[in-house]
């Protein structure tokens, strides 16, 4: 994977083939403290103990239609090489909770990417999943969830193609909204 | 600096959407549609199926064609990814494996809008392939 949101993008299919009807992503930028995290959590059917162990193991995968699994392994890779780890917590019939934590400016940190288009491309494409997002980025923050979507758009269903195009530049502009409070900080 | 977007932009697609609505549905049912499945696991994510899902999204509603375009997981073609599978409407659905803008392009004006078939086809009895 080349950036975070691929990465956000593969964990959270993860979450969508365990059933979970919620889904709360969490991007958390903190250069102040030289950190980024990223939960994603859901209330799918979870795992047990002995699951939770080998969900890392790129060998392993529940899917029967090819013999690796490879997401949780590329994303725990991709986090201890940038000097973070990923922390997987799971109970049977509560669902999962996947944390990566990178240092924010470790040469090897994958850029963020386009989270703004991977966020819409998972609220429009699962309407039936309540996707929760937030960005943090230092103190501020900034979120928004397949609920309040469906409420601004009324009887439009989310699958409507413009729908991404327009959310996706909701996001981004808010996004960016968080970094510049963070620029002009600087400046002065 | 502009008023930042909001969620209360999306009332403008609203109305727009609700125009298009209303000429599909005295055109034809919500199943005339043409479905498009992404193959969007591990795999397909890292071979680039964002960006033709991306491109899908786009060029269908640029070129006004009517679509659902959703994410899948790993049809178990790891091989040919990025993959989609189309379905015209009332039709069988047709997988298409080494996906790229290229292709896509292609697969819209080609199979979407004449229904001519193009490279890149997955048989229907790979399923099989393990078995």
């Amino acid at each position: 994977m080349k950036e975070l949101a691929l990465h956000i993008l593969d964990i959270t299919q993860n979450s969508i083939r365990a059933g979970a009807t919620e889904i709360n992503i969490s991007v958390d930028e903190s250069p102040v403290t030289d950190l980024l995290t990223i939960i994603i959590k859901d209330n799918g059917k979870g795992m047990d103990e002995e699951t939770c162990m080998k969900a890392t193991d790129p060998w392993f995968t529940s899917r029967k239609t090819r013999k690796v699994g490879l997401g949780l392994p590329l994303l725990s890779m991709n986090a201890s090489r940038a000097g973070g780890r990923l922390t997987l917590s799971s109970s049977p019939g509560t669902g999962t909770t996947v944390k990566a934590t990178f240092r924010y400016n470790n040469i090897d940190r994958l850029p963020s990417g386009d989270i703004p288009g991977t966020i819409a491309l998972l609220i429009t494409s699962n309407p039936g999943i309540n996707i929760i997002y937030n960005h943090m980025f230092n103190d501020n923050s900034w979120g928004l969830s397949t609920s309040e979507v469906k409420e601004a758009l009324g009887d439009t269903p989310v699958t409507d193609l413009k729908v991404v195009r327009y959310l996706k530049e909701i996001i981004g502009e808010n996004i960016s909204e968080l970094t510049n409070i963070k620029v002009k900080h600087d400046n002065y | 600096m502009g008023k930042l977007k909001s969620l209360a932009d999306l009332k403008k697609i609203q109305e727009e959407a609700r125009v298009k609505l209303d000429l599909r549905v005295k055109g034809d049912s919500p199943e005339g549609l043409v479905q498009i499945k992404v193959a969007m696991a591990t795999c397909g994510i890292a071979s680039g199926a964002k960006t033709v899902m991306d491109f899908l999204v786009d060029e269908l509603d640029k070129r006004g064609i009517g679509a659902v375009v959703t994410q899948t997981g790993c049809m178990g073609y790891c091989y040919a990814e990025p993959t989609i599978e189309v379905q015209l409407p009332g039709q069988e659905p047709v997988v298409f494996g080494f996906v790229d803008l290229k292709r896509a392009d292609e697969i819209i004006e080609k199979y979407i809008k004449s229904g001519e078939l193009v490279e890149g086809i997955i048989p229907v009895n790979y399923e099989k392939i393990d078995e």
